[in-house]
């Protein structure tokens, strides 16, 4: 190997002209924080809403569901952050169009939408495989009080299927903020763009992804972390094995 | 009888170290060649008409031919005309670690020579100079960065139009809106979709985006060069031997005017896969270095 460390690069004056390559990585942090952060939030807004539509007893909302997930997650994410950024535009109203292509940081929202759907599939099947879980007289014991069909998800399933999944939102939460370097395709200066552009401005490959992997690393421990605390106070005493002794 | 033996040995051993003398050791990279019997060239998949794959799959262009003289030089320094020559696709990010770890020799496409890089590897006597400048719509009428005020623009992350174009916006308060983007590929998409009104890049490359896109006639390359962008063969750092070789082998094309017609060859006349022409005469300053062969990444020199 003849390669010349050079960690004092970190220091240097990125082509900004304003930041130094290190902060630059770290502004890049925080775009994949915010990507991260934003697009886990639609996903369980769509995953909790596509889980109880594919649970349902309702015929069209199961077909619905099925379709929407198996688009979605059988799509090659590349392939949809292209399809949401590129072609989505061209196929709106022109006035439409031009909005969405001038809009400030469009490849953000783009990114956030993109992840949001594609991880809000997979966290559908999560949902719908923690109502699936319970026992079928929940539903039905639900139901003899005298409650709606919503109620009974609202008021009965749902808190006890949430608290079930959480271990598994666990990791999509890490799913979805490792999937955000993908959004460097679109031109979304995130933590990985960052250092790519710094191995492009200095040469210092190895340099630049390093601190890349150690804050990736970080920012995913940290995650793991606060899910830990959520899962010790969300989980359900006697459900499910091992955890009394928080053995998790 | 057993003396005589001696005598030969001796003779032998002593015109074996003579001739090795005379041969000058061998080191870095073309030992590294003539110990292993093979050669790798780096090349890029996508570099019109530098260094990228023609309709059957094989690596050509400009700084390919170029690099094919440098191979035929080893070859013949060595002395070993079946000496195996490879081709590994290289990437923009790959190709620093590729060629620290030995996988390949050189590397052959549109890597800018500047003062940074140089703390990380060489780069051969320059080939081509490139500017930086401004790709838009005929239609839109832009004759300069003044034109492109309050406008978005894109350009490819991490490359020195970034710097140019931030020094610009802080100088001359354009308030440019600067998208970056991942390679030609998405530049072009961008501004063919109407996401920004210009592409900012090497004059070169945005000829070749230009006459790889669906609808050429609709672009055009304007404004004077804000930067040159000198390109050379990239290699390893300390390995004066080869270094040498490969600059004599380009200075040797250069005075022979050799030159001339492997630059015509990519740049004036129809190139492959599609027969697209990229309609570019040499530039006064490439004109310069092929009558003063230079390796320095200093664009003052080129001026």
């Amino acid at each position: 190997m003849d390669y010349t460390w050079n960690w004092s690069a970190l220091w240097s004056l990125s082509l900004d002209g304003r930041l130094t390559y290190f902060e630059t990585l770290l502004l890049g942090l925080a775009w994949t924080l915010a990507t991260a952060l934003s697009a886990f939030v639609l996903a369980l807004l769509v995953g909790s809403l596509l889980g109880v539509m594919r649970s349902a007893p309702v015929a069209w909302m199961n077909r619905v569901g099925a379709c929407f997930v198996e688009l979605f997650r059988n799509v090659p994410l590349l392939v949809q952050m292209f399809l949401w950024y590129f072609v989505l535009p061209e196929l709106l109203p022109d006035a439409a169009g031009d909005w969405l292509k001038q809009l400030p940081d469009a490849q953000f929202y783009t990114a956030v939408l993109c992840l949001g759907c594609y991880h809000g599939a997979r966290v559908a099947e999560v949902v719908r495989s923690g109502l699936g879980s319970l026992s079928r007289g929940q539903g039905m014991a639900g139901q003899a009080l005298g409650l709606t069909l919503p109620q009974t998800y609202r008021y009965v399933l749902l808190p006890m299927a949430y608290r079930i999944v959480v271990p598994t939102l666990t990791s999509e939460f890490l799913s979805t903020t490792k999937n955000t370097s993908v959004a460097l395709a679109i031109g979304l200066v995130e933590l990985t763009a960052s250092a790519r552009a710094m191995q492009e401005g200095t040469f210092q490959v190895f340099e630049a992804f390093a601190v890349a992997t150690v804050l990736y690393l970080a920012l995913n421990l940290v995650i793991v972390f606060l899910m830990r605390v959520l899962e010790r106070k969300a989980q359900v005493p006697g459900y499910v094995s091992g955890h009394e002794k928080g053995g998790r | 009888m057993k003396k005589k033996g001696l005598l030969g040995a001796g003779i032998c051993v002593l015109a074996a170290w003579v001739s090795l003398v005379n041969a000058q050791e061998l080191e870095g990279t073309l030992k590294k060649v003539a110990d292993s019997g093979s050669i790798t060239v780096g090349h890029r998949d996508g570099g019109i008409p530098f260094s990228y794959y023609d309709d059957k799959q094989q690596p050509v262009g400009y700084a390919m031919d170029l690099c094919g003289k440098v191979v035929d030089a080893v070859k013949a320094k060595l002395g070993k005309p079946d000496l195996k020559v490879e081709y590994v696709p290289v990437t923009g990010t790959t190709r620093i670690p590729l060629l620290a770890n030995g996988t390949i020799d050189m590397e052959c496409g549109t890597t800018t020579n500047n003062a940074e890089r140089q703390r990380q590897v060489a780069f051969s006597t320059t080939y081509f100079v490139a500017g930086v400048r401004i790709m838009a719509k005929k239609a839109d009428h832009i004759t300069s960065l003044q034109d492109l005020k309050g406008k978005t623009i894109v350009t490819p992350a991490g490359t020195t139009s970034v710097r140019l174009l931030n020094e610009a916006n802080n100088k001359d308060d354009l308030g440019m809106r600067i998208l970056s983007a991942k390679d030609n590929a998405e530049a072009l998409l961008t501004v063919e979709t109407g996401r920004a009104v210009a592409y900012v890049f090497d004059d070169v490359s945005l000829a070749g985006v230009i006459a790889s896109s669906r609808s050429p006639e609709i672009w055009e390359i304007v404004g004077d060069a804000l930067s040159v962008e000198p390109y050379g063969i990239m290699l390893r750092r300390n390995d004066a031997q080869f270094k040498a070789l490969a600059d004599e082998t380009l200075g040797a094309l250069y005075a022979s005017g050799e030159i001339n017609a492997i630059y015509d060859k990519w740049f004036l006349q129809p190139i492959p896969p599609r027969g697209i022409l990229m309609n570019l005469p040499m530039s006064e300053q490439l004109k310069k270095v092929v009558a003063a062969p230079t390796d320095s990444a200093d664009p003052q020199v080129y001026q």
